[in-house]
Order: C-alpha cells, then structure tokens, then sequence
C-alpha cells in the first residue's frame, strides 16, 4: 500500500513537474491546470496551517492555559481579529484599518530599533576603517570606505545630482553595478543547483534513467 | 524548494558515514566520535573505567561566585569558579556539575559543563529568591564539593545600559524626522529630487491605454507589516488614480489578506478622487494564495492571459523576483520594478525597463504621495544618512593619522579611533 501510494505520489510529481515547465515553450491547458491545482492547494493548506498553528495553539489554547494578563492579553489580538471582518459589511468596514494601523505601527515602530541596532550600527563599526600602511589591507580599506561613502550619497535624496556630490554619486552606482553582478552570479548558481535538483527528480525517481 | 532526497544518495551518504566511522577512530586512535559531554554524577560513578587509573578524588575548585547578570530580562544567575593550579587530580576532573539551593532546600543539580569552562549562568533562577551555588568537580573516581558561594538574587533590569548608542541613535533618528515633519506640516517646501523611473509610471499607463492593454500592479509577497509593501501600496495609490482618469483596466493580485484589504481601500480611494468610483471593480484586487511560488504560477498565468501592457513590480520580493520580471519580460510589457531586497535587485535590474534600487522605492512613495510625514521621513533619513557619512570620514580620518603619524597605539588619535570604534559595538 505505502509503495502504491508513493508511486502515485511520484508520477503526480512528475506529471505537475513537466506541466510546469511546459509554460517555458508557451502557456497551455496543462500549465493551466498544473497552475491551478498548485495556487488551489497552497491557498487551502495556508488557511489550514494558519488555523491550526497560528488561530488554535496561540490564541484558543493560549486562552485557555494561560492565566494573569497573559490570558487576558489575548483578548486585544482577538477583537482585532473579529474587526477586520467587519469589511463584509459595507457600513462598518471603515472599523477594518484599525487592526491595518495597529499591524502597520508595530511593524514599523519594531523595524526602526532592530535596524538601527541590528544592521546600521555594525555595519558603520565595520566600515570605520583607517589606512595602517603602504599594504594590501590599507587599500582595500580605501576601497570600502569610498564604496560606502559614495554608495550612500547616492541614496541622497536632498540635492540634485549635480556637481562633486554627482560625480560621486555616479561612482556609488558603479559600486552598486558591481555588487548586483556578484549577487546575480551568486544567485544564479543556486537556482541552477535547484533545476539539477528537479532534473535528478525526473531522470532519478521517474524514469530510473540514472542511479 | 528542498532538493529531493534520493535513495542512491541516502545510501552513498550512509556508506561514507560508515567508513569513516570505522577509519577515524583507529586514525586518531580513540573514540573520537564521542561528543564530549558532560556526565552526571550517577553515570561517572556506575562508569565501568578502572578506578585504579584514577589515584585521587579531583581537587575541590575555589573562588566560587555568582551574581544577577546584569541589564538582563531577569532569571540569570552566573556563577564562576577557579580551579587551583598543579593540584593532583586537576587532570582527571571530566565535567562540573553545578547544584543550587535556595535557604531550607537541598542541593541539586541544575546543569553540567565540560572541563575546561570555568563558568555557568543559571537559566532557571526565579527573580527574588536567594540562591547559592556549589560547583562539583566530577571524576571517574568520585566528586568533591566546593564551598558554597555567597547569596545571588536573580532580578530584572529597566535599562541595558550597554546598548546606550542606540537609545542616542535612535532619538538623534526620531528627533529628525519629527523635526522636518513639522516642517513639512507647517508647509515649508522640502526638496526630493527627481528619481529615474517615476516619470516612467505615468508613461507607462498611458501606453497601456492606448493599447487598450490591462496595468499590472504586483505589490510583492510580504505583509502589510513590511515597508517595502508599504512604500508600494503608496505607488500603487497614485498608479490607480492614473488608471481610474484614463479609463484604463487594473490588475492587482496579492498574496497576503490584509493587504489585499488596505490595496482595496487604496484604489477605491483612488477612484473615487478622480471621480470615478463608478469604475471600481472591487475584483481588480485579488487574493491568490500565501504560498511564494503558488503567487508566482498565479502573477504568471495571469501575465500570460491578461497580456497588461505595463507591469509594475514593486514592494517586496525574493526568489520569484526573476521569474515574474522574464515573463513580464517575454509578453513585452514596460516593466517597472522596485524591491528593498538587495539579492532581488540585479534581476530587476537585468529584466525590466526601470528599476527603483533599495531605497529609491522609499524616496518615490513620498515624492509621489507629497505626504508631510512621508516627505519629513524622508528629509529625516536623509539627515542620519549624512551624519553617517561624516562619522566614517572622520573615523577614517582620525585612525589613519594615529596609526601612520603616531604608531605606537598610545596617542590622542588611536585612543580616539578606538572609543569611536567601541562606541559602535
């Protein structure tokens, strides 16, 4: 029976696997249907998996285990909750943006904190970078702090982009140029590494062409 | 996107493991796969090791403290020891075992650590009860107690006062915001310079109305939570006003309910100033699924039917970013593109006709909107970011003339340098 099933699930596989590359030569009905099934499920096992480890454990049985303010916390999470169907009624559905706004001022109020903590902080301690010598890591300390200096000038929205501060400007997007064609080699090796992976799936578990 | 694992491989893996269990242990000439860990007591004592290698009990380790971890959350005793030098039986100590007991209660163990540490921080401590610790040193030949430490009361702290830069930071950031956001409420003009790819956007819908092609709005795959979505939601408000005056069909699919909810309100809102809130379809915004690549197929399929004449691909993204910008790509739509996601943007970059880079997507959301608070942010960043640039000019500045004028490490420069420096950690 579990043999059975894992060949099912294994020619299911491969038949949604090549449905999906099939749209490299141009959209179809199997793309469409392959399409559909996966934006279908991924839709239902979303609502399923927010439902029963988000809903259930944290707020249902949170409710119930917890005791104090912890328990009774739960209650501002939940009315925020029940406000945001208030959308299905056209009269009260302005009560929706308040569970936006709180969501929105949380995120946004959380965000500045950890940035400056986590990311703007140690990333200027790193770049404070002096020259020690005529040697290799005094240029590349040179390097890093003009890359920086004029990558974040370009981020300067204040002034026009006219004169020294456009000049240098126009050497931060070189800086940038080069960083994005690392970052796309980079990356593009491991989306070929995926393709090698789905690739051994077909020739592999499929066919048995290879071992 | 996992990659499959495979029979063959699972069993070449298993084949290595096996190998080299059998090889590495006669190499090094032991039972090197053991992971050192620490023993309780019960099993160093049952541990079939012949006693007779071991002459002595270990040394009892002195200088036993422990105290509240400072500018901590609460519940964290540490507790450190000393172990005494050249004493006999140092050598065979195999773990220390750490026993608490608060006053009336007996000794028992609250954790273990290998030989070499010479501290613990107790997890476990409740906030206002007394504590004492006694640190065991543990042999194959039997234990030793130390003496008791002196009381330790675990407690929680207001204010982590090593993360004091931050809290400076971080007002020095507020305080400017909220000072040209005054201005900006007060109506003083504050200057955003033009961004390439904005005067696009209005372009862009044009040519997909005299097409009589859809506009394609991809506001990414984040929550609403996120800044990027929220930069994009604020595009999106003025795209939709564009769409709404020429008359032209808006596709917004979306991966996440609640923005599905705010990009409704938006491009009602949008319509209805430029009154044509007779044209909203409600169904122009559209929930796909959560599911990163689910979206794709979805944003995919959608491209591909709809053929829009413009696309725009703005707010947050991740791995899907290259494959929505090709097939964009391939239906000769007018791509514009935008994420704060720097490992996306070169595929932005490389696939679309203009791309907002990091922050640039920021910058277009409040030149777009003129919003006093969004252009008093802006304004605000803009200061932090210049204030940045003139820290790491003059750390650059400073420690270069101390370490090539005044070698040495003791002059006004290097200690300057270094307090600047530590100052950031």
């Amino acid at each position: 029976m579990g043999s059975t099933t894992m060949l099912i699930g294994t020619w299911i596989a491969g038949f949604l696997t090549l449905a999906i590359f099939s749209f490299l030569y141009k959209d179809n009905p199997v793309y469409k249907l392959a399409e559909h099934i996966y934006v279908g499920v991924s839709a239902g096992y979303w609502l399923i998996y927010v439902a029963f480890f988000d809903v259930y454990p944290m707020l249902i049985q949170g409710f119930q285990n917890e005791t104090g303010i912890e328990k009774w916390i739960l209650l501002v999470p939940g009315a925020l909750g029940l406000i945001m169907l208030s959308r299905w009624f056209p009269k009260t559905a302005w009560l929706s943006r308040w569970p936006i706004a709180f969501t929105v001022g949380i995120g946004a109020g959380l965000g500045i904190t950890a940035n400056i903590q986590g990311y703007v902080m140690p990333q200027l301690q790193a770049t404070l970078l002096p020259v020690t010598g005529w040697n290799i890591v005094s240029l590349n300390n040179v390097i890093l702090t003009v890359g920086v200096i004029t990558t974040i000038l370009y981020f300067y929205f204040s002034k026009p982009h006219k004169g020294a501060l456009g000049w240098m400007a126009r050497v931060g997007i070189v800086f940038i140029m080069v960083s994005f064609g690392a970052s796309f080699g980079y990356t593009l090796m491991a989306r070929i590494s995926l393709l090698i992976g789905r690739l051994y799936f077909l020739l592999s578990d499929l066919l048995h062409v290879i071992d | 996107m996992t990659r499959p694992e495979t029979p063959d491989r699972t069993r070449f893996g298993l084949l290595m493991v096996f190998v080299m269990l059998l090889t590495i242990p006669a190499l090094t000439g032991g039972d090197s796969f053991a992971r050192p860990r620490s023993l309780a007591t019960s099993e160093i004592l049952s541990s079939p090791t012949d006693l007779a290698m071991v002459p002595v009990l270990p040394p009892a380790v002195c200088t036993v403290q422990a105290a509240d971890v400072p500018e901590d959350g609460g519940g964290l005793i540490s507790v450190t020891w000393e172990v005494p030098e050249d004493t006999p039986g140092t050598e065979f100590i195999t773990a220390f075992e750490i026993l608490r007991y608060a006053p009336g209660e007996t000794p028992a163990p609250v954790g273990d650590v290998p030989p070499t540490d010479r501290a613990f921080e107790d997890g476990s401590a409740e906030d206002g009860t007394t504590y004492q610790y006694i640190v065991r040193s543990v042999s194959p030949s039997g234990f030793t107690d130390s003496e008791p430490s002196g009381p330790a009361v675990a407690s929680a702290q207001w204010f982590a006062r090593g993360r004091f830069p931050v809290l400076l930071v971080t007002l020095f950031f507020c305080t400017a915001v909220l000072f040209f956001v005054q201005r900006a409420k007060g109506g003083a003009e504050l200057f955003i310079r033009k961004i390439p790819g904005l005067e696009a956007v209005d372009d862009a819908v044009g040519r997909a109305t005299e097409m009589g092609r859809p506009v394609l709005f991809v506001p990414g795959i984040e929550t609403v939570s996120e800044v990027g979505t929220l930069a994009a939601l604020t595009i999106l408000g003025h795209v939709a006003r564009r769409v709404a005056t020429h008359g032209t069909r808006l596709l917004v699919p979306v991966a996440d309910p609640i923005v599905m909810t705010t990009a409704q309100e938006i491009v009602r809102a949008a319509y209805a100033e430029a009154g044509q809130l007779d044209a909203y379809d409600p169904g122009s915004v559209a929930y796909l699924t959560y599911d990163q690549f689910g979206y794709t197929a979805g944003v995919d399929g959608i491209m591909v039917r709809e053929r829009p004449e413009a696309v725009f691909l703005l707010g947050t993204f991740y791995a899907e970013s290259l494959i929505l910008a090709e097939t964009g790509h391939a239906i000769g739509a007018i791509q514009i593109a935008g994420t704060k996601e720097t490992s996306q943007l070169p595929f932005f970059v490389a696939a679309c006709d203009y791309t907002l880079i990091g922050e640039e997507l920021f910058a277009a959301s409040s030149y777009l909107s003129r919003e006093p608070v969004m252009l008093g942010s802006l304004k605000g960043q803009d200061l932090t970011k210049m204030t940045i640039v003139y820290v790491i000019v003059l750390g650059f500045v400073v420690g270069t003339v101390g370490a090539l004028f005044f070698p040495g490490g003791n002059s006004f420069f290097s200690r300057a340098f270094d307090a600047l420096y530590s100052w950031f950690g």
